[in-house]
């Protein structure tokens, strides 16, 4: 895909002025409308995200509003035990989520690439939660996880565990019950663009290898591992960025509770602006999250030496 | 489960070469002698685990109210007929599939456009542009909720599916204009000039020789966008109040958050909204492993 590309890349100036009907605009005027919509409904937000965290700004108590220099900031990291907390619980939740479903998922494709009878109809079973959205998905987990007619029901039947037991009103069993629920949707992802990547392995590689004899476990690491590298890095940086931001789930699931066990930072901010309207220290957290999320990425990118060598 | 891969092969002579010219289909054959047991047995295992939940919710949705029966029979359809008439759920299937078409068609039109500039031109501010599409990524939909909501208050859009549909769009674009981009690119340029050398414009040889090649990633992008919008909840729960304008993940929401949940509506509400994402899945599952494999990943 690589050789494609490059074949694809105009290669100097003077061939394209030959296309005598392409103005110089044309290449602005086909960007202008993405640009314009982002510039309008992402970077005007943005901005002025970062304009309200220098300000007191509740539309519910305007006599305070104004600028408040670093004051949010100064908050947040001294007198606000909830951002920590919230801080800790959203690293927990996206390193659970993000190691589990890239194992299984990484699994699920190895499996799914195989030759056999069915695989055409296994891949679709398999993938189709993928498309499951996160309010259907807690709807779902909802209806196994409930006290009176729920899985622990009829495994009680069955003489295991207890009768009326909740496991998302229990502040034990409540993360990894929504761990569960999360990892069901969310495995495909990494499968669907595991597999996508597998197709494109030379099998000469393989070959190879089986002439000089190397198993099957060797092959994995010095063949198939070195060429997902770059798929597997930028996939989970997607995921987790995906996960930390994504609040779908967490929010109609658990709600955040029981007692705020499951809240996760971008769920405290959702609450602090919807809720209590707060919107100058909500976007000094957000603020935050987000210069959080930038500067993991970078160093994520940088320790996993994302594009060199393998290639 | 990577160990499952650990058992030493059992070289065979590879029934192969008779098979040329088909890159994708053609199998790793080391990778083809597993013994079945180690395909179908952790298979098997983890199709429980995803189809008990769809078992579940066909259950809850098709038996009485009342039954613990474990099988839906007798079946019932009482369920549905609540959800979709008392709850609205007519209105909103309706407001979703105008949302979520309106979002494929704006979605794909604009990042074409995008993609076709990154893939074809060198100019002035491509390299910014690329980077502001990479760093969007990072930008936190969910966390722009109050100056989103400030600015569609501004231009009169709130409770209007409008909102939804340009915050949906907008979220969409830089992921789908860096596929479509990388898909334009491994068209050979050659192509089109061959096109121009014949006498078409710009547009028409784009349109007669590249559009066609460019299939299955548009039905990818196209489907993606789809099932995001229609999926997505957040943007519907907070731009539009009117019980009228709502959506299906809104109206999920509000069924899960009363105070005595009416389980068989619930589950009869998530059978309606996972139908139409199902179809769409079925029909592309085909074309997503090709459509990501053509480029997606590789950026």
């Amino acid at each position: 895909m690589a050789q494609a590309a490059a074949v694809a890349k105009p290669p100097a100036p003077p061939r394209r002025r030959r296309a005598s009907a392409t103005p110089r605009r044309l290449p602005y005027l086909l960007i202008a409308p993405a640009a314009l919509l982002m510039l309008g409904f992402i970077a005007y937000p943005v901005i002025s995200v970062f304009y309200y965290s220098l300000q007191e700004y509740n539309p519910t108590k305007p006599w305070r509003n104004g600028y408040a220099g670093f004051d949010n900031f100064v908050h947040i990291f001294t007198e606000d035990p909830l951002f920590w907390d919230t801080l800790v619980f959203s690293a927990k939740w996206v390193f659970v989520e993000v190691g589990l479903q890239l194992l299984f998922g990484l699994a699920l494709a190895l499996i799914v690439n195989q030759t056999f009878v069915g695989r055409g109809l296994g891949r679709a079973l398999v993938f189709s939660p993928w498309a499951v959205s996160g309010v259907l998905t807690s709807a779902i987990w909802v209806l196994l996880y409930n006290s009176q007619t729920g899985i622990t029901r009829y495994l009680a039947d069955l003489g295991i565990g207890e009768y009326g037991v909740s496991w998302l009103s229990d502040t034990s069993t409540v993360f990894p019950a929504a761990v569960v629920a999360d990892l069901w949707r969310g495995v495909p992802f990494f499968a669907i663009l595991i597999l996508a990547d597998l197709q494109s392995v030379s099998k000469d590689l393989y070959e190879a290898a089986e002439v000089d004899g190397a198993s099957r476990i060797k092959q994995f690491w010095h063949i198939t591992l070195p060429h997902l590298k770059d798929a597997i890095i930028l996939s989970t940086l997607l995921r987790a960025v995906w996960e930390f931001n994504n609040v779908d789930l967490l929010y109609t699931l658990t709600g955040g509770g029981p007692a705020g066990e499951t809240t996760t930072l971008p769920l405290y901010i959702a609450n602090t602006s919807v809720e209590s309207h707060n919107f100058g220290y909500a976007s000094a957290l957000t603020t935050v999250a987000f210069v959080i999320l930038l500067f993991c990425s970078m160093v994520y990118l940088r320790l996993s030496k994302f594009g060199g060598e393998s290639k | 489960m990577i160990t499952k891969e650990a058992a030493p092969a059992t070289p065979a002579p590879a029934p192969a070469a008779a098979e040329p010219p088909r890159p994708v289909r053609k199998k790793h054959r080391a990778w083809d002698e597993a013994p079945r047991w180690q395909i179908y047995l952790p298979l098997g295992i983890y199709l429980l685990f995803t189809l008990i939940p769809f078992y579940w919710i066909l259950l809850f949705a098709l038996r009485p109210a009342g039954s613990t029966s474990l099988v839906p029979w007798p079946m019932t359809f009482e369920h549905f007929e609540k959800v979709w008439t008392d709850r609205s759920f007519g209105t909103f299937f309706y407001n979703s599939v105008l949302v979520g078409v309106a979002t494929l068609i704006m979605t794909t039109l604009v990042a074409l456009a995008g993609g076709y500039a990154l893939a074809r031109f060198d100019f002035r501010i491509k390299r910014g542009f690329m980077l502001a599409l990479l760093c969007s990524q990072f930008v936190p939909g969910a966390l722009l909720l109050v100056p989103l909501f400030e600015i569609f208050a501004e231009l009169q859009m709130i409770n209007s599916l409008g909102s939804v549909i340009i915050a949906e769009t907008v979220f969409q674009l830089p992921l789908s204009m860096i596929l479509i981009s990388n898909f334009i690119k491994n068209v050979p340029y050659s192509l089109e000039e061959a096109a121009w050398v014949d006498g078409c414009n710009r547009f028409r040889a784009f349109r007669v020789v590249v559009l066609p090649l460019l299939r299955p990633g548009l039905i990818a992008v196209g489907s993606f966008a789809f099932v995001h919008s229609w999926n997505h909840f957040l943007f519907a729960l907070m731009f539009l109040n009117n019980q009228e304008k709502q959506t299906i993940p809104v109206g999920l929401n509000t069924l899960m958050s009363a105070d005595s949940v009416d389980l068989g509506a619930l589950a009869a509400g998530g059978i309606i909204a996972a139908v139409p994402v199902v179809v769409v899945f079925a029909f592309i599952q085909k074309w997503l492993i090709t459509g990501f494999s053509a480029g997606a990943v590789k950026g």
